[in-house]
């Protein structure tokens, strides 16, 4: 049983490693169940605006993006009862294959939901990994946000998604 | 003294490298490196304003000072998830 809560990896992702690692850490015996889990899994796909992919090569600077999982871990404990894991596969990823995963446990559903999506958001602001995809045709890096974990304005535009749903 | 400079993603393509090793004058500014790199490979201009920088693995800003062995690294912006 794999109990990282925070993983960059070349290898596939199992969600079963995310799930053991926000429940593993429930102190008793039996140990108790959380309430609520919830689970965000990001898949390669085959279209991007009018482009047909082929696959996607993703990048990272891993010893940041771990980083910027615990920021992101951090900030999501500040607002929300929960326990949060988060791995992001890098390499050549086929159509279908699963980019990223997130799995939240919390006593309360609504903060569950809400947690797993500030995740997402905020890994798209701050986490320093980059897809590269390949398309008939061509080529081309996908540049989204300049990551700047200080800028608040963004941050609160992540709660802002979150809780509105 | 010297820096390591890491590039990334579009950066490294446009740059040839990922890894790079440079000198710099005491009290160097990361700012004073992407100079260095821009004096270098011209075509990493049009990033000035859309990169994000860090000193070993922590993110910085451009005024931030580097020290000798200092890993500096040049982001494009992200598009993980």
């Amino acid at each position: 049983m794999s109990t990282t809560r925070y993983r960059v990896t070349q290898d596939p992702l199992r969600l079963d490693d995310l799930i053991d690692a926000v429940t593993a850490s429930l102190d008793g015996d039996p140990p108790p169940g959380p309430g609520a889990l919830s689970t965000f899994v990001g898949l390669v796909r085959d279209h991007n605006v009018d482009r047909r992919v082929l696959r996607l090569e993703y990048e990272g600077y891993e010893p940041l993006a771990l980083r910027a999982f615990e920021r992101i871990g951090q900030e999501t404990a500040e607002r929300w009862d929960v326990q949060m894991a988060l791995h992001h596969r890098l390499g050549v990823l086929q159509i279908g294959e699963a980019s990223v995963m997130i799995a939240v446990a919390s006593p309360h559903r609504a903060d569950a939901f809400a947690a797993c999506r500030f995740v997402i958001e905020r890994i798209k602001q701050i986490v320093p990994i980059w897809k590269h995809e390949f398309f008939e045709g061509g080529d081309v890096w996908i540049e989204g946000a300049t990551a700047n974990p200080d800028d608040d304005g963004a941050r609160e535009n992540a709660y802002r998604l979150a809780s509105d749903g | 003294m010297q820096v390591t400079i890491r590039l990334f993603a579009r950066l490294r393509d446009l740059a040839g490298t990922g890894e790079l090793a440079r000198d710099v004058e005491e009290g160097a500014t990361v700012g004073a490196v992407w100079g260095i790199l821009t004096g270098e490979f011209p075509a990493l201009a049009e990033y000035e304003s859309s990169i994000s920088t860090a000193v070993n693995a922590e993110y910085s800003r451009m005024d931030s000072t580097v020290s000798d062995g200092d890993e500096v690294a040049f982001l494009p912006p992200v598009s993980g998830g």
